[in-house]
């Protein structure tokens, strides 16, 4: 089955596919949520698996005592003989003794929490009214039978939403980027709106528990990140109106995204490209470099962070890669719109996965770069594939003109360095 | 509920998919969601295996909880099997899919599929890694061993044995593998199996047919070993082939287990003996070393640490709390409690407390270490991807006792070097906390933060006069903690509580080696 996504022009088109699907949970979000939110600790209550999840995808141990944990349930606490919210009481009474520096709690619910319906919104509730105003408690799901991957950070916004301070009726319109981005690049886009003019401009998730934004109707959100349906709905709910823009990702999707907020907050065209130019400018310079050595080469996606739209984009457009398949965990319509606007005809998009089916395609394509999960990276590159672990893409910083080359860079490297190769 | 920051362990299933990984031709499928997919990562990029693990998850997601999870377990194992063609399948749950109960088991059954089925039943929530690991390998022992084939009995033919235990994402259990063989060769005897690494179904059907098993890790395949015991009589080692002693015994061990005698020359690669033996050396003397890891590991590490190296232990672990026996008994003969925790900041404490010189641990301990500023050793599994060494690095054998030494050793600041630092702590190059030389040198390391000692009666403290600090300070940073420690002790059994240049002096006699 084959959908055009519009009807007045060939468009890509859209396959959904459903199998054995090869990509992490939303527990996933926690190993860059936590480095983020300074202050907040994240507790999945979940299986020893969970625990295992997530200590196997931060590369065991990158830091001697994290700001996660898992509450692993046991069998007594199935069987019934430990009355569950006061296990979890004890243990989370444990953590703030041990952490006084915690002043935000997530619990984290995983599949066997799902499954055996154990209410975290509840303990939540309860232990917030113990712990405030100490620590804020807060929950979300990260489970693998409701989030893929990135959808984690998007049930983790969605539930900070829901806790932020509304926002004074009579306060002037206010700018928030929604969707954590790296430090460094969160700065630079500060820097910009700066410029522009822009003096109310928040970011969510803020780097402290106590920083995290007001919300009401007077706010206007552009999304820094493709997969933030959930927290989208949460603000929108809440009267914030969403600034529709192609993402970050590339000149054009920064300079597209920068301006779809300029022309909200009427700022005019010169200070615009006053602010923009010489970022530009540079950023082109360098993807030049880039250009030469991507243009003409095939590329395929297995799905996994939601990002291989707005990545596939660029890639194509200004880098002049050919795309096969663009593998997707879920294809967000709406907020892909203009993206998906952008594409090549003919592009083939695959949404969910049948990571069998799909590496026979991947086998019978070619391609001269394949962008893949890290279970699937080595046996690819065995079989003389060129691959790009896909969870660089979300663990580096890469949104801006100034990370455009850098983002170019994760995708030449492999090509230069099976070049360079001798053995 | 158990509050976990790091785990030794993974899920039992993980333990299921390193046999089925080890195993050729054999395939997994797994009633699991999504996520747990990332159990793929542990294979292809810790181990850096070229394929991927043979495993087919079939990830349901929350909406096909109200639906037919188990129609979708159906079509995953048939599609596997029509794909893969193994020559057999085992089947089983992760946690969650236990809180389903499809029973995988039977429903593989009723597909009627040609090849065995193998299932499995791994109590997520009450056990680990290791165990699950064991317990599948003794599923398909019992599904697939056939009595022994009494043609191979003839008079006159050699001895021979299987090698259980070797898996994927073992501690070096691809070059102790390499190191046995060639030792039980050497003795002449036949290998008549290896498993679950490299063994096909068909290979583990022969299992009856050698004299006697070699268990290479009683972690995985002791239970295994027990029940063909019990069932066909094969006698099985005990003795743990490491270190130069450990591996002499295990060569009696199978010599007498073969009826053989034990071959002159087989020594000829062990240079331990004299390495240790050698004046440069003399400075490991009492070295005080923190032991933790699997049991066998931990175990065999102290015993090459304290005989045949000539070090102290000052601590002795597991996680592995299935051989909580084994490790109580080897803590007793060097005097120290054992620990037996999975609990990795309990591990920490302990390390903190014993003010070790020398810590030999997993990955997990390296932290620990390396946040104490103690020297730190890997010597067991969980695994990382630096240790699977491109070289030959065997922990077994003569060989892996060379490893061992080296192992051991290299961490350590060296003998003069040592000295030098103790005669001229001004030096601004010299200064404290430096690393090792040879290790690149500047790399602060902090000082273990100093035990506050109450007396026992939960009375008084002791304090330090400021002159006595300064003392104190002039000690080398590796062995300032343990000073610290002595003299407070020394100090609270004397009933003072106020310690000067006089009383750490005095306490230097009373403990002085
Ligand atoms: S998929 Fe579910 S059970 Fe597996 S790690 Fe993620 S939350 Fe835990």
């Amino acid at each position: 089955m084959s959908l055009p996504l519009c009807d007045d022009r060939p468009g890509p088109s859209l396959r959904q596919e459903r199998g054995q699907r090869e990509v992490f949970c939303g527990l996933t979000g926690i190993v860059w949520l936590h480095r983020k939110i300074q202050d907040a600790f994240f507790l999945v209550v979940g299986s020893r698996t969970c625990a295992h999840l997530i200590q196997s995808a931060a590369g065991v141990m990158i830091f001697a005592e994290p700001r996660f944990a898992t509450a692993i349930i046991e069998e007594r606490d199935l069987a019934g003989l430990a009355d569950i919210d006061a296990e979890l009481d004890c243990v989370v009474g444990r953590l703030i003794e041990r952490r006084p520096d915690i002043k935000m709690l997530f619990l984290v619910g995983s599949c066997p929490s799902e499954v055996i319906k154990l209410d975290l919104s509840r303990a939540a509730q309860r232990l917030s009214q113990t712990l405030m105003p100490q620590v804020r408690v807060l929950s979300y799901s990260g489970s693998g039978i409701e989030t893929t991957f990135t959808q984690g950070e998007d049930a983790c916004l969605a539930a900070l939403v829901a806790q932020c301070a509304p926002m004074p009726e009579q306060a002037e319109p206010s700018l928030l980027v929604v969707g954590a981005l790296a430090d460094a690049v969160e700065d630079q886009f500060r820097r910009y709106f700066e410029q522009m003019g822009l003096t109310r401009v928040d970011f969510l998730p803020a780097r402290h528990a106590a920083d995290m934004p007001a919300i009401g109707p007077k706010t206007r959100f552009l999304l820094a990140q493709p997969f933030l349906s959930d927290t989208a709905r949460a603000l929108e709910e809440r009267g914030a109106i969403h600034i529709p823009a192609l993402f970050p990702l590339g000149v054009e999707g920064t300079e597209a995204w920068l301006r779809a907020a300029a022309t909200v907050f009427n700022v005019g065209e010169q200070v615009f490209q006053n602010t923009i130019s010489s970022a530009i400018a540079r950023a082109e310079a360098s993807l030049h470099r880039a250009r030469e050595k991507l243009a003409g080469r095939s590329l395929f996606f297995f799905p996994d962070s939601q990002l291989e739209v707005p990545i596939a984009r660029f890639l194509s457009r200004e880098l002049g890669m050919e795309l096969t398949e663009i593998g997707v965990p879920y294809l967000h319509r709406r907020h892909l719109a203009a993206e998906l606007d952008l594409l090549p005809d003919h592009v083939q998009i695959v949404e969910g996965q049948d990571v069998e089916q799909q590496l026979d395609r991947c086998r019978a394509l070619k391609p001269d770069l394949t962008v893949c999960g890290l279970g699937l990276a080595n046996p690819l590159e065995a079989e003389g594939f060129s691959t790009k672990w896909s969870i660089e893409l979300v663990f580096t910083p890469v949104q801006g003109f100034e990370q455009a080359a850098d983002l170019a860079e994760l995708f030449t490297r492999p090509l230069m360095r099976r070049a360079l190769l001798e053995v | 509920m158990q509050l976990t920051v790091w785990t030794y362990e993974g899920p039992p299933h993980v333990g299921a998919m390193r046999i089925a990984a080890a195993m050729k031709n054999v395939h997994y499928v797994l009633h699991a969601p999504q996520g747990d997919t990332y159990a793929d990562l542990l294979f292809t990029m810790i181990e850096r295996r070229d394929t991927r693990p043979p495993v087919t998850y079939t990830t349901f997601q929350a909406r096909d909880l109200g639906g037919d999870t188990a129609e979708l377990f159906k079509n995953a194992a048939r599609d596997a099997y029509e794909r893969f063609k193994p020559d057999a399948l085992i089947v089983g749950s992760s946690c969650t899919a236990e809180l389903i109960q499809d029973d995988p088991g039977g429903l593989a059954q009723a597909l009627d599929l040609p090849i065995p089925v193998i299932p499995l039943e791994l109590p997520a929530y009450q056990r680990k890694e290791n165990w699950g690991a064991a317990e599948t390998f003794y599923r398909i022992a019992r599904t697939l061993t056939r009595p022994r084939d009494e043609a191979t009995r003839a008079d006159g033919r050699r001895p021979s044995c299987n090698i259980l235990g070797p898996t994927t994402l073992g501690f070096r259990h691809r070059d102790d593998l390499t190191e046995i063989t060639a030792l039980l060769t050497a003795m002449g005897i036949e290998i008549n199996v290896v498993a679950p690494l490299g063994a096909t179904p068909a290979d583990m059907s022969r299992l009856a047919d050698a004299d006697f098993n070699v268990v290479l890790y009683p972690e995985v395949a002791s239970i295994t070993a027990s029940w063909l015991q019990r069932t066909y009589g094969q006698k099985q080692t005990r003795e743990m082939p490491i270190g130069v002693a450990g591996t002499r015994a295990f060569i009696k061990e199978v010599a007498e287990l073969a009826g053989i005698e034990v071959p002159k020359e087989i020594e000829n690669r062990a240079r331990l003996p004299w390495y240790s033996r050698s004046v440069d050396s003399t400075y490991l003397t009492g070295k005080r070393v923190f032991i933790f890891g699997d049991a066998s590991h931990a175990i065999a590490a102290a015993r090459v640490a304290s005989r045949e190296i000539g070090m102290k232990v000052v601590g002795l672990g597991t996680y592995s709390r299935e051989f909580a026996r084994e490790i109580r008994e080897a803590a007793a003969s060097y005097d120290v409690e054992p620990l037996i925790t999975d609990d990795y900041l309990d591990v920490e404490v302990a390390i903190a407390a014993a003010a070790p010189e020398l810590v030999l641990g997993s990955q997990m301990e390296r932290h620990i270490a390396k946040r104490l500023g103690v020297p730190c050793a890997v010597i067991s599994a969980p695994v990382h991807v630096q240790d699977f060494p491109a070289r030959y690095s065997p922990q077994m054998g003569f060989e892996g006792a060379n490893v061992l030494f080296d192992t051991f050793v290299h961490p350590l600041m060296m003998g003069l070097e040592e000295h030098l630092i103790g005669m001229f702590r001004g030096d601004f190059e010299f200064r404290d906390g430096i690393a090792p030389s040879h290790l690149g040198g500047s790399a602060p390391a902090q000082e273990a933060p100093a035990p506050v000692v109450v007396a026992a009666d939960g009375g008084a403290q002791v304090a330090w006069t400021l002159d006595a600090e300064k003392e104190l300070r002039k000690i080398p940073f590796f062995v300032r903690g343990k000073a610290r420690r002595n003299t407070e002790k020394f100090a609270l059994e004397r009933g003072t509580t106020r310690i000067d240049v006089e009383t750490l002096y005095e306490a230097k006699a009373h403990y002085g080696r």
